[in-house]
């Protein structure tokens, strides 16, 4: 895997010049490599991983099951792709199982994705059926554990 | 006034203190401090291991074992050696159980040493080698190494060492702190030297996993040593089971005999929980192992490189999980410069004195710890260099 790429998915936060100096290469050269990464669409963006509960002062995050009729409808692509094109789509799958589309949307508030699945998806010409369930709390998230107590928190700051 | 002191034995008195506690005391009550001075792997224990632990606990196997260890455990080490290191060893007879490589160590010399036998070892060195010698009322003969052999055991300077009375040699490979490593043909003359001698051989081999430059070999492995070696090795740095206390000791049957009457009257057996996760690491760890190793190289790599650009000489280190450089250009010795980088940038690094008079002129830096802190302890040392004029 590329060396750039790798450190990054380490989850440290690091800036390019602080991985320039780790990986011997200069800043400007990370950038060039995050740049190319981009292009060749390995790399989609780089975001913050926030504790959700800063975040939950203002927003709610849902998660909608979308069951799919495709018949004259262009096929799950078509759909999926109307779908993710909504702003408070956090991300959408095609998934297996007893309903087609996994969505997570997120939204000031309860109203507001209820709005949402009301008049925008169920509006959607092949959305058969949608079941939305509401995040109530964040254990881990991206790899992350919320509530971190400090494992190591015993750890001798020295030691043989 | 305290005046218990009188009930301390002489050579308890007169024990130095490790040099490490003096800086951990300092560094604990420091907010905002780097340290790279912590000996132990930052990863936290693989979770199938610690599943097998809690599935230990939940089964209620909280009773003791055999004093050697369950027979599994014995088992599994008995593979997990003869396949990754070559000797064979009997799970019955030349297989212990033990509270981490430290009591292996331990009850070792006191299985074998007299009063006044004489106990030869590489330093720099781990900080208990000496002391533990010393508590059994013999002599620990320190055998120098040096940065330009990259610390490993120069056969010559083993023979220059040896006086009449040595009875032992503790060998470390990868060595903490120096991550110095022996290769075959260093190893094939020790074996030559110890042969001739008649020296039992305690091989620390707890970093042998941890080798990033050619393979490790055991001495055990050698032609003639099988017998006289005790091949010591555990599970804190592999697998990052340092919280476990648990490790081995493979050897000679009556070596490890007298081992096990020392460890039954004073230890009766290792934790069955860490037995039990001991042998999930041996069975199924080897992904974690080599995973935590990659890491370990990539930040070896940043740090040694680090160094060298800061002006402080470092080699690069074959195994293990530190940086020894060299601070003699700063005209400080390693207690001065170790304090006032503490004082001054609040970065911890062992002074090199603490592994043996051999450290002098070196300090020990754990590259065990996040990029994010190799990176800040490095802007903090390149400040912490700019005050000091340079030789």
């Amino acid at each position: 895997m590329n060396s750039v790429l790798k450190l990054i998915l380490d989850g440290e936060a690091l800036d390019t010049a602080q991985i320039g100096k780790i990986l011997g290469l200069g800043a400007e050269a990370v950038d060039r490599e995050l740049a190319a990464l981009r292009k060749q669409g390995v790399l989609l963006g780089m975001r913050p991983v926030l504790n959700p509960s800063y975040e939950s002062e203002h927003r709610v995050r849902a998660v909608i099951e979308i069951k799919i009729r495709t018949e004259g409808v262009g096929g799950f692509d078509g759909i999926a792709e109307r779908i993710s094109s909504f702003e408070q789509v956090e991300s959408c799958y095609l998934m297996s199982g007893g309903y087609d589309l996994l969505v997570v949307v997120t939204a000031d508030n309860l109203y507001k994705v209820a709005g949402f699945v009301h008049e925008r998806l169920a509006r959607i010409d092949g959305v058969q059926g949608t079941s939305t369930h509401f995040f109530l709390r964040a254990y881990k998230k991206d790899g992350f554990i919320v509530n971190a107590e400090g494992s190591r928190r015993d750890q001798p700051s020295v030691s043989p | 006034m305290d005046s218990s002191g009188r009930f301390v034995a002489r050579h308890v008195a007169t024990l130095p203190k490790s040099g490490i506690r003096d800086f951990f005391a300092i560094v604990s009550k420091m907010k905002d401090a780097v340290s790279l001075g912590i000996g132990e792997p930052d990863f936290v224990t693989p979770y199938h291991i610690r599943e097998a632990a809690i599935s230990s606990l939940e089964k209620g196997r909280t009773s003791y074992t055999d004093n050697r260890g369950t027979q599994q455990f014995r088992e599994e080490i008995s593979r997990y050696v003869a396949k990754n290191y070559g000797p064979e060893y009997d799970p019955e007879t030349e297989i212990l159980g033990t509270i981490g490589v430290s009591e292996a160590l331990d009850i070792l010399l006191r299985a074998t040493l007299n009063p006044g036998d004489k106990v030869l070892y590489h330093e720099p060195c781990y900080v208990s080698y000496a002391p533990s010698v010393t508590l059994c009322h013999a002599e620990a003969i320190p055998i120098r190494t040096i940065a330009a052999d990259q610390f490993a055991l120069d056969p010559a300077a083993l023979r220059a060492a040896w006086q009449p009375g040595c009875k032992l040699l503790i060998l470390n490979f990868p060595t903490n702190p120096t991550g110095g490593t022996a290769d075959r043909a260093k190893l094939e003359a020790i074996a030559k030297f110890a042969i001739e001698k008649d020296l039992l051989v305690a091989s620390d081999e707890i970093y042998s996993e941890l080798t990033f430059e050619g393979d490790h070999v055991s001495i055990a492995s050698l032609p003639g040593m099988r017998e006289r070696t005790v091949f010591l090795h555990g599970f804190s740095k592999a697998f990052a089971m340092t919280g476990f206390r648990i490790g081995y000791a493979c050897g000679p049957a009556a070596v490890i005999d007298g081992m096990l009457k020392v460890h039954q009257y004073g230890i009766m057996c290792a934790p069955i929980m860490s037995q039990e996760a001991a042998v999930e690491a041996l069975r199924n760890g080897r992904d974690s192992m080599l995973h935590m190793r990659d890491k370990y190289r990539e930040r070896r790599d940043f740090i040694v490189r680090r160094f060298n650009e800061l002006g402080l000489k470092c080699h690069l280190p074959r195994g293990a999980f530190y940086a020894f450089p060299d601070i003699t250009s700063t005209g400080m010795d390693s207690m001065t410069f170790a304090q006032k980088l503490l004082e001054q940038q609040k970065v911890a690094m062992v002074p090199g004195t603490a592994f043996g008079e051999a450290g002098a002129g070196f300090c020990r830096a754990s590259f065990s710890t996040s990029y994010e802190k190799i990176h800040e302890a490095g802007e903090r040392i390149a400040r912490f260099l700019d005050t000091i004029p340079r030789r």
